[in-house]
């Protein structure tokens, strides 16, 4: 279990639990959390569901694989140095605390 | 027809809570619907994704809440009634009713049928032994992860399709000893690529698989109720522990025809995706529905048209909107290493340009009919993926010429 925090565009802070093994896209998903759109269902295909993690985290959350690194430069909204693709990090208690902003479009 | 509001919003039934029909009832609440929307489906549980059932489902110890779309909360903020469990047996279209399967019935203004499809049963001998299986549902695929499970074994994968593709690449993962029968002469016949088809195959055939083109099964043999071999055409007799047969689906239309709605591959819809009754629309796997970018009629089995349908429909039961279904078509598979998508719709005959390099296994194929592109095939590329989905949704088409190019980039941004 960990605790994710998403923050709009607008500055709305929404705090879910979520389940291991589970990811940050699914788990916003799943608790309907607007601003991710996960239209590939997580197969780091689409770019829809694109955040920016919080600068102090970034670095915690592990390299990111080539495939990802690609589609990054597809993303609706501009890429910044923290970007991630929520599809591709995965839940574990290590991202307990874990604060998410997302971007203005997704599409 | 006038946008509804609290008032005069009628009720809309949902058959099926899929990948379609969850999106159905999930847009509607999305785009302000205050009427109510139930969703009714035979199987139980919270509605989950298909895709990982032949893929990451058959190797991980997870349980069904990973592929589950939404949580139980979610049907309950929303007020989204969610019967699973329970099938519909028949419409009454002149009451506007639908019949469920413990005798209650359900009034709707709008009803969608997003019913899916049954994957089509191999008509051998044999074909009902224990180790047979087909993989649709979550319960098959839990038998097939059982069956998968445990020391190595011989599984043949009948069909050299998508799903059997992606279950042949997991098998071969897990050690066993693969073997694909496919009565065509290449992979993924009907929609891939010769290139991509064939670098597919060399990618299994790197792992280890057999691939027995151009033969069909005619028997399943076996002892004790348990299937042993897999009888070919020429006589050959191929070992199996595990047979998995993946030689596609065919729509479940049986609800509709009882209805007397118009059926043919499919429950026929118009470019609006409305039933030949205008109460009744139809999406995803079992909808056959004019294609703007085939310009002919089809149907497709993919999340992207099950989702931009089940959209289109909420839109329209929302705003009474008569703007025509033209999504792009989309889908992807992953086998082994290889991520593969695929936009667009192919012709029989066409011309191709590859771009990228098939050795390292890095390419997209550019597909033009009559000289205008109208599909792209990426492997490991996704952002010619990307870029292509964002083209081909634009009226925009570059050149055969033009993409030969060695230059020639795809550039997501250019069409944003
Ligand atoms: C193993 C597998 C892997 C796949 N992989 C991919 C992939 O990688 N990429 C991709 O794009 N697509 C993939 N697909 C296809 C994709 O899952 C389907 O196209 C999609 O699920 C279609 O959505 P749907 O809502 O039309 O049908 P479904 O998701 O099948 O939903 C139909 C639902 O209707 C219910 N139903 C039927 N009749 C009744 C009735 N009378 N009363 C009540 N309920 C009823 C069924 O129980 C079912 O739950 C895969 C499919 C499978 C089976
Ligand atoms: S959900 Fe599609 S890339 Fe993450």
């Amino acid at each position: 279990m960990a605790r994710i925090t998403y923050i709009s565009p607008a500055g709305v802070k929404t705090t879910v639990e979520a389940e291991d093994g589970s990811t940050v896209m699914q788990t916003a998903l799943r608790n309907n959390v607007d601003g991710i759109v996960g239209e590939c269902g997580g197969n780091a295909l689409c770019a829809t569901c694109h955040v920016y993690v919080d600068e102090a985290q970034f670095a915690g959350l592990g390299p990111i694989v080539d495939f990802e690194e690609e589609l990054l430069d597809c993303t609706s909204s501009p890429r910044k140095d923290t970007s991630r693709l929520s599809c591709q990090i995965p839940v574990t208690g290590a991202v307990d605390g874990l604060i998410v902003r997302l971007p203005e479009t997704q599409e | 027809m006038a946008p509804s509001s609290l008032q005069d919003a009628a009720p809309v039934v949902v058959v099926g809570a899929g990948q379609g029909g969850l999106q159905v009832a999930a847009s509607l609440r999305e785009g302000g619907f205050a009427g109510p929307v139930t969703v009714v489906d035979t199987e139980p549980g919270l509605p989950y994704q298909r895709p990982p059932l032949s893929k990451a489902f058959l190797t991980d110890d997870g349980g069904r809440s990973r592929i589950e779309l939404r949580s139980a909360a979610f049907f309950d903020e929303h007020g989204i009634g969610l019967r699973t469990g329970t099938g519909v047996v028949a419409i009454d279209r002149t009451a506007g009713k639908v019949a469920l399967e413990q005798g209650e019935f359900l009034d709707y203004g709008h009803l969608v049928l997003a019913t899916g499809a049954t994957p089509r049963a191999l008509p051998v001998p044999g074909a009902d032994q224990a180790g047979v299986v087909v993989l649709r549902t979550l319960a098959d695929a839990t038998t097939l992860r059982g069956l998968l499970r445990g020391p190595a074994r011989r599984v043949v994968i009948v069909g050299g399709g998508f799903i059997g593709l992606e279950v042949a690449a997991v098998a071969a993962k897990l050690g066993h000893q693969v073997t694909i029968v496919e009565v065509l002469p290449r992979l993924m016949a009907r929609v891939a690529s010769p290139e991509l088809a064939a670098h597919v195959a060399e990618v299994h055939r790197d792992h280890g698989t057999e691939i027995v083109f151009g033969r069909c099964v005619v028997a399943l043999r076996g002892a004790g109720g348990a299937v042993r071999a897999v009888e070919l055409d020429d006589g050959t007799l191929l070992d199996a522990d595990v047979v998995l047969v993946g030689i596609g689906a065919v729509p479940k239309t049986d609800l509709a025809v009882r209805a007397g709605l118009d059926v043919d591959n499919g429950v026929v819809v118009d470019g609006r995706l409305r039933t030949s009754d205008p109460a009744i629309s139809a999406i995803g796997d079992c909808a056959n529905y004019p294609s703007h970018h085939a310009g002919r009629r089809t149907r497709l089995e993919s999340v992207q048209n099950a989702v931009d349908q089940a959209r289109h429909v909420a839109a329209r039961i929302i705003t009474g909107s008569d703007e025509p279904y033209r999504a792009v078509p989309w889908f992807w598979t992953n086998q082994f290493d290889l991520r593969v998508q695929m936009v667009g719709i192919p012709q029989d005959q066409d011309e191709r340009v590859v771009h990228g390099d098939q050795v390292t296994g890095r390419f997209s194929v550019f597909r033009f009919h009559d000289g205008r592109l109208n599909t792209v095939e990426s492997v490991n590329r996704a952002p010619d993926h990307v870029g292509a989905r964002k083209l081909l949704a634009t009226d925009l088409r570059p050149t055969a010429e033009q993409v030969r190019r060695a230059a020639f980039k795809l550039d997501p941004r250019n069409f944003s």
